[in-house]
């Protein structure tokens, strides 16, 4: 199992290496490197490798052009979540309320269908996306661009923990324990995140966005990729509406991906909604408010207002940020 | 020649009897104060001195010695000033010492021998009351506050009048008041609050409930104008709260001599800046902070995650078990701070977000490190959050809200009934609730405070029962995830 040796010289060198190096620097190393303890104190931190000569080994991950040596994974998961149907939902870091509540949406609706939601877990929509698949119960997977035993963003640590002790998650880089964030790193595991999906959508991303180059990788690699479109006056949604206007699928409904995979929607019943809620949520379609702007706007009182947005957020179909209420679902 | 006065030394709001013991004896002419007295303390011979010279009363051409027992107690303050005085007369046989024993005395003396108010009175008065001293000559300033206390007062302007009581030539003439009585301060009306309704939602429930509220929004808001305006819904306090609230700023020397009773819920607002000691306490001989002199009352602590960190965990006993203990070498000292505690903040640093007009430009770094700032077991604590955004023009062009004397009928009737039983959950009610602790998702805190909002929000509708609408009400208010975690 040479792949070891290899993500462990790559941790060791601080380099990035997916194929045996020629020159004398590997083979001094490899000859010095003991696997099994390697393995044994994988085992200790409940850590394991995924080898790329395993058989197990997602196939999508290994078509693409330079698939890495390996991939260490952390969490109940097994390898086989790696290998079932995959959408990667990845975009901006400082997203915007609408980025952030559609990332969620998109990936509650997709998870609770069977999809694995794959993203990078940094802030804005990748930590959204995660954190609505499991919302949804189902399953998720990070992928990092340090070490996976490094929570990287410190913010993350306990969706990290979240996403690996559900049972329905797994933590996974290519990167050795013990790896640091650096931002050449980034890029590389962009690969790996549109590598593990058939599907790549783009929820906001600016011009020249780490979300972008993700939809470049599944580009190349002849994927499938959508956009989520976004409003044209703002920064944010440049790098995304730039994607729709060179061609990607517009996502305008969590549909637009099912049917890709040929899957149906997973629709719980619909939820019986109060009078108050409906008409609060009608209003909420139009543009997002504030409580006391839907107040005026409906003619309810401020508890009223108060308990029909509660229901609403319960419900899932209104996400609230700073005091501003908006709806998460495409209208029916 | 022995003679003894009896006063009261505060060890935070206990009274603590003290025996001023006076001893002349012959030898060379000196005056020394003994048993553990503090520096304003120690200068009291100086200010007895004059004091007793300028009533043209004859000092002692004696070796004087003056004894403050227990010595074991630490004696803070000027308030020793006229026993001092009184015990040195009647040790010189001025003043018949066994009619001095029967008063407790407190007060300072001016150089020209005025008796001057001190703080604590009203604490000393008790004392004295409780030990069945059935009389206490202060200053004349001192005896609205002292007479709050079941006990006669005898009012001295100075120390002339004093010693002619105690001679019996004269009553002393009784207290007229030079001032008039002030105007009372106007509290912040709900009327000056353009729109709000959310926020003035909160303002009553947290009125009803005694919940503690946070608000949060960009600044200009009207946050703080908000939270100013919670005293003017709350109820008068009782004649009991009344009289404990007045023994904790009679201490703190905050009282007004004309209108000692605080008979309205205090409202306190430390500025960001305050030290721990300021905020809950402390001193040599321990003071009470800002959060006792709030007790029964408001406590709004303005931008809140500027507090110093340690300041605001010293908030977490009191917020708890609504008081505080200072313990110092010489004993502890408890202070009652059962308040209501009232935050505003920023979504931010810069004070961007949540303002459409303006865009944020915190790092996630510094707006994580901001976040970290606020205590976690501090913001659990609030059972109302209510994020403020900033409202539209035409929002401010809206119609002006109610009264706060509109809203005062509703509160009282409403804890009235609260005080009668907290109404129970429906079945429906507890469905929701537990729901939402699987959606939302709520902390085991997070749920005993919905529940809690949720029984304020039936109680103010006038409902038997818990219904599911209040407890989704409450749930709108609860601490948003970014500030939970």
């Amino acid at each position: 199992m040479t792949e070891l040796a290899l993500a462990a010289f790559a941790a060791a060198s601080d380099s990035h290496v997916v194929s045996r190096p020629r020159g004398g620097r590997f083979a001094h190393f490899a000859a010095a490197f003991d696997e099994r303890r390697y393995l044994g104190e994988l085992e200790r931190r409940g850590i394991r490798f995924l080898a790329r000569s395993d058989p197990a080994f997602p196939p999508l991950l290994a078509a693409i052009h330079d698939p890495p040596a390996g991939l260490f994974l952390r969490g109940a998961g097994g390898p086989a979540l790696l290998a079932g149907p995959a959408v990667a939902i990845v975009g901006a870091r400082a997203c915007s309320a609408y980025g952030g509540g559609v990332a969620r949406m998109l990936a509650r609706e997709l998870a609770s269908a069977g999809l694995v939601v794959v993203s990078g877990l940094a802030r804005g929509v990748d930590g959204e996306a995660h954190r609505g698949a499991l919302e949804a119960g189902g399953s998720t997977v990070a992928v990092l661009g340090c070490g996976v035993d490094r929570d990287y963003p410190a913010a993350h640590a306990r969706l990290a923990a979240e996403i690996a002790g559900k049972g329905l998650g797994l933590v996974v880089s290519e990167y050795a324990p013990g790896v640091a964030p650096a931002p050449w790193r980034f890029p590389a595991r962009n690969r790996i995140v549109a590598g593990l999906a058939a599907v790549t959508v783009v929820v906001e991303a600016r011009e020249g966005s780490g979300a972008l180059i993700t939809a470049d990788f599944a580009l190349e690699e002849g994927r499938e990729v959508l956009a989520v479109p976004g409003e044209i006056t703002s920064t944010l949604s440049a790098g995304s509406n730039g994607l729709l206007r060179l061609g990607a699928t517009p996502l305008t409904r969590p549909e637009d991906v099912l049917e890709l995979f040929g899957l149906e929607a997973a629709r719980a019943e619909p939820v019986a909604l109060g009078a108050a809620a409906q008409t609060v949520l009608e209003r909420l379609q139009e543009e997002p408010r504030g409580a006391d702007a839907i107040g005026r706007a409906t003619g309810l009182d401020a508890g009223d207002v108060a308990a029909a947005l509660a229901e609403l957020e319960l419900a899932g179909l209104v996400a609230e940020d700073a005091g501003v209420y908006r709806g998460v679902m495409p209208p029916d | 020649m022995l003679a003894r006065a009896v006063t009261y030394a505060l060890i935070g709001l206990e009274p603590r009897r003290v025996e001023v013991e006076a001893h002349l004896q012959l030898g060379v002419p000196s005056f020394a104060i003994v048993g553990l007295a503090d520096r304003a303390c120690q200068e009291a011979k100086e200010r007895v001195r004059s004091g007793v010279a300028s009533a043209e009363l004859e000092w002692p051409r004696r070796r004087i010695t003056v004894n403050l027992a227990p010595a074991e107690l630490r004696k803070v303050g000027s308030g020793f000033d006229l026993p001092i005085a009184l015990a040195i007369l009647a040790a010189s046989r001025q003043i018949p010492p066994e009619r001095v024993f029967e008063h407790a005395a407190f007060g300072e003396l001016a150089l020209d021998g005025r008796v001057r108010p001190v703080g604590g009175v009203l604490a000393v008065a008790e004392g004295a009351y409780r030990e069945g001293l059935g009389r206490l000559v202060c200053a004349a300033e001192s005896m609205p506050e002292a007479e709050l206390a079941p006990i006669e007062v005898v009012p001295v302007e100075h120390l002339a009048v004093a010693v002619a009581y105690f001679r019996g030539e004269r009553d002393p003439p009784p207290y007229v008041s030079r001032n008039g009585l002030p105007p009372a301060l106007p509290v912040p009306d709900l009327a000056d609050v353009l729109g709000q309704q959310r926020a003035r939602r909160a303002l009553e429930l947290a009125a009803v409930g005694g919940h503690n509220l946070l608000f949060a929004g960009p600044p200009g808001t009207g946050k703080t104008m908000l939270g100013r305006r919670l005293p003017g819904i709350l109820p008068p306090l009782d004649r009991e709260q009344a009289i404990e609230v007045t023994r904790i700023h009679s201490v703190a020397g905050v009282l007004h001599p004309e209108r000692p009773l605080v008979a309205a819920p205090p409202f306190r607002a430390p500025h960001h800046s305050a030290s721990v000691a300021a905020i809950v306490g402390g001193g040599p001989g321990p003071r009470p902070g800002e959060a006792s002199l709030a007790h029964r009352g408001v406590l709004l602590l303005d931008e809140l995650p500027e507090f110093q960190r340690s300041a605001l965990e010293a908030l977490r006993q009191p917020l708890e078990d609504g008081t505080i203990s200072i313990a110092r070498a010489g004993g502890r000292a408890l202070f009652p701070a059962r308040f209501q505690l009232v935050g505003t903040m920023n979504l931010c640093p810069c004070g961007g977000r949540g303002d459409p007009a303006a865009e944020c430009s915190c790092s996630p770094q510094r707006l994580a490190s901001f976040r970290d700032k606020l205590s976690r077991a501090l913001v659990d604590r609030f059972d109302l959050v209510v994020t403020v955004p900033r409202p539209r023009a035409h929002e401010l062009a809206a119609e002006c809200g109610e009264p706060s004397a509109a809203v005062l009928p509703r509160v009282v009737a409403a804890r009235e009934r609260l005080a009668a039983g907290a109404p129970s959950r429906t079945g429906a009610a507890d469905d929701l609730l537990a729901r939402a602790v699987e959606r939302m998702p709520l902390s085991a805190r997070g749920r005993a405070r919905v529940a809690r909002v949720a029984a304020t929000a039936a109680v103010l509708a006038q409902s038997e029962r818990v219904e599911a609408e209040h407890v989704a009400e409450a749930l709108a208010y609860r601490t948003p995830r970014e500030m939970a975690a």
